[in-house]
């Protein structure tokens, strides 16, 4: 008998057992990317001005926010873990802006002091979830009204306005001759390296690995805690910089700035088809999701429908998108009965 | 009721067939899990079914339960063709299945998971908690067990689950009841106690299926055998007229000579070193050596903190004293990553749960451990993944129809070779196995064990953690014993019997005997 560890491989395997096409066609995230073209040629087509640059140029500006949270968000779900503080995060990154623009700071540090802030806000999440073990729905609960109210008590009611207009003018600037805002750019940025960090390092393959089975994880030298705690910390972070960038956009500071919108990300990641109970979702999906949410929503105040109606539809797709994903599992199983019911006799 | 167990000394009429199921067959999409499957349970019998992980049993019971559905072939209970679509179905028609592992609901009484979705109902629509009550303790008492009905059913040993769901079954009346591997994680008491209850629920008339891995349960407690194989029926025979070789020369289609392929090694330098490793309520003061080129043997009962050790060794839980070096240098606590950089692999007790991530694929799977230095540049790909997963695959013989198929559709032999596969791939000098062959059929345990032995051969040292005598004595070069988390016994291979390991892992005072004796004064103590 030869040596089992050492002898040349005898077996081949095939790698994946479905070819190429249908491993990219059959997926949700497909679906969903399938899904936002439609939507967009129909109101195209349909919707008196969707099709026009400024249309364009105000939907990316709006959903900025959004998919800025929904990168390391999507991270966040996967490890099976949730942050609802992510919108108060905004909040007081905004007031952070505004206070210490108002004091005379100079920009720089203002940006940077809040990206901190936001950085702290995510490690003291972290903590909590990681360290004291608390579940990060509790956590994130209490920081959200937490940093909610830090945000509100330390400008009150009052917003500052008076950021200097360099700043204003480029977080709603546009590449010259485009209808393009400059904004992408970061967004692209960020959006590439959670893509890579997710699907191609050590790091996202720890990550999913939490997602299905954190014992597993844990047994096979995956730093469950460390991960879960960068990942809140680069949450906390990103949030901060989309606050930044709707103080810049808005151009004002307020306590109660983007309240509510973590159910915004929230319900456009998991239309994106990331699985709430984790381990499972890709980037490009997530983005899509995103993009579709925002696109149906800027289609539908074209065509003058009321915000209730337009959050009854979003509502009804999400609840659709994951019923069909789990309609669509169902008939994949039905599907082997007729095939399986010939006689097997060779084998 | 008789204490013997010999066959031949009870002679016995076979009632009518209860179960019969002919030329059933059953795929998943390509994968054909029974070709054609014959097995005829007559009332007032047990009926052992064997064959090896992947023959079809699991698939064959999920039939009966009403879990699948078959594509072809007969379904006979009690002489009526059935068609079952629910587990409901089956258990209303009179079968039950108990599982290895039953699934209960721990916050629950034993009582009330006793009843649970049947619970009797009293005037006005209340449960009747007294009548449920009684008649739990009426169950227990026909079934000689004593188990606290009103306790949680968190808690409760294995043994006593499995027993809360026979007693479930016969307050349902059940004429068919099929035990999957219902002693994997039984000690011997428990499984005598079992084996009491299946007898006296024989000689109700009832029909047993009795599915183990252990050829001596299956000889002292069944009346006859059924032996599948890749899917298919092989033979079914009354129990006297088979022997043990036979069965398994069966169910592998070809001789296993040497279940045991211990290789003579020359045993190096320690390794692995622990001293004084202390964890208060679950082990104290361990010490031990494991030298380049030993396979050392961990030996004791199920809860007498073995996997533990393993677990704080490793550094997945902590320890509150002692020190670990390997190769001389010091293996720090708490940290998984620290013992695999010092060459250090764990394949966990329970695979399905620690050794996998079962809804993670084939590839994915086997280069978890290894994805940090299989990526060039900080960047990983599939492609690095499948080409390294296939290597690892391919050494260890692995079955799987893709690298991307989740390691979940594994049979049980597969699913312990990938995970072998994922620690081999770190190269390890030290491997820490816990229970290498539990659930694993016999072929893909000669397979492992002759793995090992070259491993050692090879100069690694290994620590093997196993509930089967044969296996540690068998493999082991030395054997640890432990006892209520004390280790009690340090035996060389020459002096570990089983009556010394059995000593040392189950008598107080034979624990210092066995230390320092002769394993003759530890057996006469």
């Amino acid at each position: 008998m030869s040596d089992t560890t050492t002898r040349t491989p005898t077996r081949t395997y095939r790698n994946y057992a479905h070819p190429l096409w249908r491993r990219i066609l059959f997926t949700r995230e497909m679906a969903i990317i399938a899904l936002l073209v439609l939507v967009v040629i129909y109101a195209s087509a349909t919707v008196r001005g969707f099709g026009s640059p400024i249309t364009f140029t105000y939907l990316i500006l709006d959903v900025t926010p959004i998919l800025l949270i929904a990168l390391p968000m999507t991270l966040v779900i996967i490890t099976g873990e949730i942050d609802l503080s992510v919108a108060s995060v905004v909040g007081l990154s905004s007031v952070v802006v505004g206070t210490l623009t108002q004091a005379g700071w100079p920009i720089a540090l203002v940006f940077l002091t809040a990206l901190v802030v936001g950085a702290i806000g995510g490690a003291i999440n972290g903590f909590l979830i990681t360290v004291v073990g608390l579940p990060s729905l509790a956590v994130t609960i209490g920081t959200l009204a937490l940093y909610r109210g830090l945000a509100v008590g330390l400008l009150g009611t009052t917003a500052v306005t008076d950021f200097p207009e360099y700043w204003t003018a480029l977080a709603k600037s546009r590449f010259v001759g485009t209808s393009i805002p400059a904004i992408i750019v970061p967004f692209l940025i960020l959006a590439v390296i959670f893509a890579v960090l997710l699907h191609f390092t050590p790091f996202g393959r720890g990550i999913f690995a939490i997602g299905l089975s954190s014992d597993a994880a844990t047994f096979s030298g995956v730093h469950v805690a460390r991960t879960k705690f960068i990942l809140f910390v680069l949450t906390g972070l990103v949030s901060a910089f989309a606050g930044i960038y709707y103080t810049l956009r808005f151009g004002s500071a307020r306590g109660d700035n983007a309240t509510g919108l973590e159910l915004s990300v929230i319900a456009a990641v998991l239309l994106g088809g990331v699985s709430i109970f984790g381990g499972r979702g890709a980037l490009h999906g997530v983005i899509a999701g995103v993009l579709l949410i925002g696109v149906l929503g800027s289609a539908l105040r074209l065509a003058n429908i009321t915000s209730d109606v337009i959050n009854i539809i979003t509502g009804v797709l999400l609840v659709l998108s994951v019923v069909a994903s789990s309609l669509l599992a169902f008939l994949r199983t039905r599907r082997q009965k007729p095939k399986a019911a010939t006689p097997v006799t060779a084998g | 009721m008789s204490t013997t167990h010999s066959p031949s000394e009870r002679p016995r009429e076979p009632g009518e067939p209860t179960l019969v199921l002919r030329r059933v067959a059953k795929s998943f999409g390509q994968v054909v899990a029974l070709a054609s499957a014959d097995l005829t349970v007559h009332a007032g019998s047990i009926h052992a079914l064997v064959g090896e992980n992947g023959a079809g049993k699991s698939t064959l019971v999920k039939i009966v339960a009403g879990l699948y559905t078959r594509d072809s072939g007969d379904f006979e209970l009690a002489g009526e063709s059935v068609n079952f679509t629910s587990t409901a179905e089956s258990k209303a028609a009179g079968i039950a299945v108990i599982y290895q592992e039953p699934t209960l609901f721990p916050d629950l009484s034993v009582t009330e998971n006793l009843f649970m979705g049947r619970q009797p109902v009293s005037r006005f629509g209340r449960i009747d908690r007294k009548a449920m009550r009684a008649e739990a303790l009426r169950l227990f008492e026909r079934l000689a067990v004593r188990i606290d009905p009103d306790r949680p059913a968190e808690g409760l040993s294995i043994a006593d689950q499995q027993i809360l769901e026979i007693a479930k079954a016969i307050s349902l009346d059940a004429r068919l009841l099929i035990m999957d591997e219902p002693t994997a994680a039984l000690s011997g008491v428990e499984v005598d106690r079992l084996f009491a209850i299946a007898r006296s629920l024989r000689d109700e008339g009832r029909a047993l299926v009795f599915i183990s891995h252990r050829f001596d349960e299956v000889f002292a407690l069944c009346d006859t055998i059924t032996v599948m194989r890749d899917g298919r029926y092989i033979s079914t025979d009354d129990i006297a007229a088979v022997t043990a070789e036979e069965i398994v020369r069966r169910m592998v289609g070809r001789d296993v000579s040497d279940l045991f392929p211990k290789q003579e090694t020359t045993i190096g330098d320690v390794l692995l070193n622990v001293t004084g490793l202390s964890s208060p309520g679950v082990f104290s003061d361990i010490t031990f050596t494991v030298r380049s080129g030993e396979i050392v043997g961990l030996a004791g009962l199920v809860g007498a903190g073995r996997s533990e050790i393993a677990r704080a060794v490793f550094g997945v839980d902590p320890y509150t004293a002692g020190t670990v070096t390997l190769g001389g240098t010091r293996v720090p606590p708490n940290s998984p990553t620290a013992a695999m950089a010092r060459g250090m692999a764990l394949v966990p007790e329970d695979r399905r749960k620690q050794g996998l991530v079962l809804e993670s694929s084939v590839a994915r799977n086997t280069t978890l451990s290894i994805r940090r230095t299989l990526a060039k540049a900080g960047i990983i790909t599939s492609g690095f993944e499948n080409a390294a997963a296939a290597i690892w695959a391919s050494r260890l013989e692995v079955k799987t129809s893709a690298l991307d198929s989740e390691v979940g559709t594994l049979s049980g032999g597969n699913q312990q070779k990938v995970v072998l596969a994922k620690w081999l791939a770190t190269n390890p000098r030290v491997l820490i196995i816990d229970e290498p062959t539990r659930g694993i059929d016999v072929g893909t345990k000669a397979e492992v064990h002759r793995l090992l032995s070259e491993l050692a051969g090879r100069g690694m040292g290994i620590l093997m953690i196993s509930s089967e005598l044969p296996e540690v004595l068998g493999m082991a070069d030395r054997v640890l014993v432990m006892r209520e988390g004390r280790l009690t016994a340090d035996l060389p291979r020459a002096e570990a019997t089983a009556e010394a390991v059995m000593l040392a892992a189950t008598h107080p005072g034979g624990a210092a005997d066995a230390h320092t004796g002769t394993p003759n004064e530890a057996v006469a103590s």
